[in-house]
């Protein structure tokens, strides 16, 4: 007996990898394992306002891509007369240009951006620390501001702990604080002192999202480094950490808004939350997404929608191969339940059964008739091909002229196979009988409905399309299946006589 | 305790058999047949001698064995009209086409006079018949997937009287399963008007399973249920005995060398003049046979491959094996 160790190995080995990508893709790339979840999205509007003084205009605006907590998904502008260009500074960030030849008086830009709030997002670049620069104060801010850190560095270790204390420090000794201040504002003492003592940190500058707000200002925080990593600081009580609904709209060392020719510039928000439900954001995340990110989003919408189809083939089949050799059903032709099932898909279920009926039924009818004619076998069976084409094309014109734009449908049938499935049961019925016929026939049926139940299930459908690895698994049920030496269950039935007796 | 799911159950039970008493009797399922015997001890390379009957045929008469005459092979569908020339002037024959399976398309004629060619229900047929079934034949309708077959016209065989009043038309054939050239378990079919002359359990012949030890009958079914008499004839079932046993144990034991197949079926007929004839051969044998003697073939098969491939046993000394342990007549 040869060893079945490499099998279960095998069998094993494409479990875990299914597994495991299935559940990759669940906690990587944060797809739901239930359909119809939803997703939810901030669209944030920047108004631009500015007064042209009459000639040349460039207006740059800060714009915010993909960040931890949020996935930028599309942007757009509204600028009537301007030209638009979305650049890259050297420093990583991204900015809206716009520019025109000549304008004047009240201007208005508008730029528009969808972020997901998605936890699993992916930045396109790690965010790079600042350069450390270290500014000479003169005195006695100088003086001022080292008491303030060295009190902070005694109690600290990290340059996290430095940060949340400095701040600190700057409410503990309000004197020293307040004579600060009069040079300039406490968050850029904050960042300051902090770049003096070694510890890259910034000023960036972020927005709160609120459903429905409207002319909202961007609010400034602290962007303080370790190594790679960094951590958000609130400038006044030093709270550490990114608040839910933070999203960080400039965060490069670099300015907001910049205008060349205008004065009175001002930048302001207003936004909206929505609901989107997963798919479409996810169709909008992976849209232009890069190489690495192995997924069917990434496909045109038409190769999604042939995919959908494709990936269900496999339940079909897993049907098909548990009702055999579980159950012991007798279908006429291995796989044409799936492809019945296909076509039930596409013609819903009701239409699909009664169009293969009424198909097959009048098919038996004249292929009755061609037997007399004593037609060899591939001539006989291009005729039923043809006869099957000419019932399709009579149904569809009978349910039309009577309003029945369901009966259409029936073009969905694989017609080659339908041709197979009534030359197979003429014949059974010519051997063996009407009998065998409706027991074959109705087991086909049978499975197709089933295989189509299952391949029509929503959750399956979702399941199948957005997790690959579950390919593998049903891989691993079939091979299983293949090796399955039990009774079936239609067994059980057959030999009851043999364990009666006695 | 009782409602319609109780009753559900009870009726569950009264229909199916639990597959625990069915593992312990050793009745041997249809997967397991396929992955623990058919697979392991069939070559797939030695499935043509078997499915192809025209391979088979020439094999049994290169290896000398007892068979049907060959009248002619019908190979293109220009040779169709040669069919009358082949047949004419023989008495009794049958077309089959070489890959047919389940028994599906075997024409029997048992005599031609002027009335036409007699089938084996009492029909009549003409020569435009026989050519029609002949082109069917070499169309592929009776082989699997449809493929070009060739049609084989072979003598009938003039069957024994001793089991007149036992089948009812057509011919009945004795169904050994060689196991390693271990003759298991037998049985003989037996056509009935269900099965319309045919000699398939699953159409509605009668399986007599017979005692490997002498080959009398053991038990009667049909369609998987007991029977005692013939249904069309009455004759009393458990009187079979098949005579020449030992020369059809020891023909359709010498299959195993003369294949190479592990796992065989082999129906066997006898004829008048010549015995025990080897019909066809069959790498699939069905399961019915347990049916047909209320008994599992598991624990046979076991008895088989625990003997090991140690000591290399001759025809004789295999059938004498067989005989002595699996004969449940004491």
């Amino acid at each position: 007996m040869a060893s079945r160790k490499p099998f279960y190995l095998l069998v094993g080995l494409l479990i875990l990898a299914g597994a495991s990508l299935s559940l990759h893709r669940h906690y990587t790339y944060d797809i739901p394992w239930l359909p119809g979840e939803k997703r939810q999205t901030w669209s944030i509007e920047a108004k631009v306002e500015f007064e042209a003084s009459g000639g040349e205009v460039l207006a740059s605006l800060a714009i915010p891509n993909t960040q931890p907590g949020f996935t930028q998904l599309n942007q757009q502008t509204a600028s009537p007369g301007y030209g638009l260009a979305f650049t890259e500074r050297n420093n990583g960030g991204q900015r809206a240009d716009w520019s025109i030849r000549e304008a004047s008086g009240e201007q208005a830009l508008y730029y528009r951006v969808d972020m997901l709030l998605d936890p699993y997002a992916a930045p396109p670049s790690p965010s790079l620390p600042p350069p450390l620069k270290v500014s000479i104060e003169k005195e006695p801010y100088a003086t001022a501001g080292n008491q303030l850190l060295d009190r902070a560095q005694e109690r600290s270790s990290t340059p996290y702990t430095l940060a949340r204390e400095l701040i600190q420090e700057f409410q503990v000794q309000s004197q020293n604080a307040e004579l600060l201040a009069q040079l300039k504002p406490r968050l850029n003492w904050v960042v300051q002192l902090l770049q003096q003592a070694g510890v890259p940190a910034r000023q960036v500058h972020a927005l709160f999202l609120e459903d429905g707000r409207r002319r909202q200002e961007l609010i400034d925080y602290i962007q303080v480094f370790d190594g790679e990593d960094y951590q958000l600081f609130h400038p006044e009580t030093g709270e550490q950490g990114r608040p839910e609904n933070l999203l960080m709209w400039e965060y490069h060392s670099g300015p907001v808004l910049e205008v060349v020719g205008g004065k009175h510039s001002m930048v302001t928000f207003s936004m909206i939350e929505q609901e989107q439900p997963f798919g479409v954001a996810l169709n909008q995340k992976f849209s232009e997404n890069e190489l690495l990110n192995f997924s069917l989003y990434t496909l045109p919408l038409e190769e999604q929608a042939l995919f959908k189809g494709i990936l269900l083939i496999p339940v079909g089949v897993l049907v098909v191969v548990l009702l055999r050799i579980l159950v012991g059903v007798k279908t006429s032709g291995t796989f044409m339940p799936v492809l019945i099932a296909l076509a039930f898909i596409q013609t819903s279920l009701m239409t699909g059964l009664i169009g293969f009926l009424l198909i097959v039924g009048m098919g038996l009818l004249i292929r009755s008739y061609l037997s007399y004619l004593n037609l060899l076998l591939v001539a006989r069976i291009s005729a039923v091909i043809i006869m099957v084409i000419g019932m399709i094309a009579l149904f569809s014109i009978v349910a039309y002229k009577l309003g029945l734009t369901e009966g259409m449908k029936v073009t969905f049938f694989p017609m080659i196979i339908l041709a197979w499935t009534i030359e197979r049961m003429s014949i059974l019925w010519e051997e063996e009988g009407p009998h065998q016929v409706v027991i074959q026939g109705g087991g086909s049926l049978m499975v197709a409905i089933l295989a189509y139940l299952a391949m029509n299930n929503e959750l399956i459908r979702h399941l199948t399309f957005n997790f690959l690895g579950l390919q593998l698994l049903f891989m691993a049920l079939v091979l299983m299946a293949g090796n399955y030496t039990g009774y079936r269950l239609l067994e059980l039935k057959r030999f009851k006589p043999m364990v009666e007796e006695k | 305790m009782s409602g319609p799911l109780f009753n559900w159950i009870k009726e569950i039970r009264d229909r199916y058999a639990h597959p625990g008493k069915l593992a312990k009797k050793g009745v041997l399922g249809m997967n397991r047949r396929n992955i623990s015997y058919i697979s392991r001890y069939n070559p797939r390379h030695l499935y043509p001698l078997v499915d192809d009957k025209l391979q088979t045929k020439q094999m049994v008469l290169e290896a000398g064995v007892t068979a049907p005459d060959l009248i002619g092979v019908i190979r293109e569908q220009h040779e169709v009209k040669d069919l009358a020339k082949l047949i004419d002037g023989v008495h009794g024959f049958c077309i089959k086409p070489a890959h047919g399976s389940g028994g599906k398309g075997i024409l029997v004629i048992t005599r031609n006079d002027d009335d036409g060619y007699h089938k084996t229900n009492g029909q009549l047929a003409n020569l435009g018949d026989l050519e029609r079934h002949v082109s069917n034949i070499l169309a592929g309708l009776f082989s699997l997937g449809g493929k070009a077959d060739v049609a084989i016209i072979e003598s009938l065989i003039e069957f024994d009287d001793c089991f007149t009043g036992y089948t009812y038309e057509g011919v009945p054939d004795t169904r050994v399963i060689v196991f390693k050239g271990f003759p298991v378990m037998a049985m003989m079919r037996l056509s009935t008007s269900d099965s319309n002359g045919k000699a398939n359990l699953h159409q509605g012949a009668v399986g007599v399973g017979l005692d490997i030890g002498d080959g009398s009958a053991l038990r009667a079914v049909q369609f998987d249920r007991p029977v005692l008499l013939h249904p069309d004839t009455g004759t009393n079932l458990y009187t079979l005995k098949v005579p020449h046993w030992e020369q059809l144990l020891m023909l359709s034991a010498s299959c195993y060398e003369m294949s190479g197949l592990g796992y065989l079926g082999t129906d066997m007929v006898l004829d008048r003049q010549k015995g025990p004839m080897l019909l066809e051969l069959n790498a699939r044998p069905g399961l019915s046979i347990q049916v047909a003697n209320g008994e599992g073939l598991v624990p046979r098969l076991r008895q088989i491959e625990a003997l090991g491939n140690k000591h290399k046993m001759t025809v004789a000394q295999r059938v004498a094996y067989a005989r002595e342990h699996f004969s449940r007549k004491g």
